[in-house]
């Protein structure tokens, strides 16, 4: 039997000529702001780092009231355990990043409009989740710092009126953080998120094959002879694959080079430690509260509630973009949309550096 | 046609093919370092309970506090390094030691006082419980005996 027959016999089965048509055909717009392509197929790489580096950390890990002795473990007697922890704690923040990159560069491209509504709204919903991962996972360790992290993260919810006291009880399993708190986000972490992440992802990149790259108002306003693009199969992947192995040194020199620390075990009647403060990227929303809290007439609890409402406005606003922003037609930025990103980003960017300002 | 798309499709001069070959083999060789530089902490990391283990069964001996109290026709289970023993002290007054994992698949044995025989559960084995002989059932091999020791403290016991 040679390579043809077996080819031949799997083609009519599978119609793999078919995807490989698809595959030749397949274009990637080439212009000034080409390198922004890349961000989403670095946050694919991570995510495949953190499902593989995952599992490794799950061969050691126990849940419930073992969890800081076995991550004690994993980091000092399990030979590499350090660097595959270490990985997975960088590779985690590494994907949030490159998330929010790519994010912006969609968000600034505009390339939510009509046919591309699906994608945005995956896209959110992905990033949505990877916070989630982020803040479930960041608890695993049950060291000081993650015990009164998340023990200051379910407090947003709790402020919510009425539901939330049985919100935050329900996700903690009890009114404070315990080994329940651990045990359950373990099974969050594990088997709910990536239960709802995977088929996200999915829908997302089938979105990304079905309409392909989308091209900034600029470059679509010109003439299509204008336009350049280069094949997908083989050049595009061959440059996103060389990005990927980019990533992967970066992350593999962070990883070695800045070891993941793990901090003394949770002790539920000791103080909090000094400069306590959140991961970067609920920096924003947690200096945003704090900032309100400020405000005279807003102290307490009605700054708290002014400052979830805030910003849940602002996400729903960011959410919705497609359907308020499509112009399309006219190939002109439509200045409103434009300028919003522009205060969110400046707000991030800002509330985030006055976080970490006030902390040292 | 794109500009990468021609790159592709430049003609090779003859001397290239050399350079072209060396690069390959290069590009081979780092390929392989780099993978063995992923794989190598990925397998230390895997290994790490098996490597531990393999210094377990290093030991020589087993000090068992207090196991001079045992009254006779009893047995008492311990860990000899990784693995199941036992140490039978028996109605003549005879201590003996084996190894307690039977010879045919592995599964822990027990003592039977009343029958005075070593039995295995999972397949039937049989052993004398005196010698460690393997009497009946599938067992190919004996039990490993040890070398025990009373004294007032407790009882040590060592590899024969």
């Amino acid at each position: 039997m040679t390579a043809k027959t077996i080819y031949d016999w799997t083609d009519e089965r599978l119609g793999l000529s078919e995807l490989a048509a698809f595959a030749r055909h397949k274009t990637v717009p080439v212009h000034a702001q080409s390198f922004w392509y890349y961000w989403g197929g670095i946050s694919l790489f991570l995510f495949m780092v953190q499902c593989f580096t995952g599992v490794l950390l799950l061969v050691y890990y126990r849940p419930g009231a073992e969890a800081y002795e076995s991550v004690r473990q994993i980091t000092f007697v399990m030979h590499f355990g350090w660097l595959i922890r270490s990985a997975h704690a960088w590779a985690a923040n590494l994907m949030i990043f490159s998330i929010l990159v790519h994010m912006f560069s969609v968000y600034f491209m505009k390339a939510y409009r009509k046919p591309r509504e699906f994608g945005w709204l995956s896209g959110m919903a992905l990033l949505g989740v990877a916070s989630v991962f982020g803040f479930s996972g960041y608890l695993l360790p049950m060291d000081e710092l993650s015990y009164f992290a998340t023990k200051v993260g379910l407090e947003i919810p709790a402020a919510i009126p009425w539901v939330g006291q049985g919100i935050a009880s329900m996700l903690r399993g009890g009114p404070d953080v315990s080994e329940f708190t651990v045990q359950r986000f373990f099974a969050l972490h594990v088997v709910v998120l990536p239960g709802l992440f995977l088929p996200l992802l999915a829908f997302h990149l089938w979105l990304v094959q079905k309409h392909g790259n989308a091209a900034p108002p600029s470059v679509e306003a010109l003439p299509a002879a204008e336009r350049k693009s280069m094949p997908f199969m083989p050049n595009f992947l061959r440059k996103d694959l060389a990005m990927w192995l980019i990533s992967l040194n970066i992350l593999a020199l962070l990883a070695s080079v800045f070891p993941w620390s793990l901090g003394k075990q949770f002790d539920a009647l000791a103080p909090a430690p000094m400069g306590i403060h959140p991961e970067w990227y609920f920096m924003s929303p947690f200096e945003m509260l704090k900032l309100l809290g400020m405000v005279k007439w807003l102290q307490g609890e009605p700054g708290e509630i002014a400052g979830i409402l805030l910003f849940t406005l602002g996400i729903v606003l960011w959410i919705l973009i497609p359907f308020y922003d499509k112009d399309k037609a006219s190939g002109q930025r439509a200045r409103a949309a434009h300028y919003f990103g522009l205060v969110a980003v400046f707000a991030l960017l800002a509330t985030t550096i006055i976080g970490y300002w006030t902390i040292r | 046609m794109t500009e990468f798309a021609k790159l592709e499709n430049i003609v090779e001069e003859p001397g290239e093919r050399n350079t072209r070959r060396a690069f390959l083999v290069a590009a081979g060789a780092a390929g392989l370092a780099y993978t063995a530089a992923l794989g190598y902490p990925i397998y230390r990391y895997l290994a790490s309970p098996a490597e531990m283990a393999m210094s377990a069964t290093a030991v020589t001996e087993v000090m068992l506090k207090d196991a001079q109290k045992l009254p006779a026709g009893a047995v008492l289970m311990f860990k000899f390094g990784t693995s199941p023993a036992m140490l039978i002290h028996h109605e003549d007054g005879r201590w003996v030691a084996l190894t307690a994992v039977c010879t045919h698949l592995g599964c822990t044995v027990q003592y039977e006082p009343q029958a005075d025989r070593i039995h295995c559960a999972c397949h039937g084995g049989v052993y004398n419980p005196y010698t460690g002989a393997n009497v009946s059932g599938p067992p190919p091999k004996p039990l490993k005996l040890f070398k025990v020791a009373v004294n007032d403290t407790g009882v040590e016991v060592s590899r024969a």
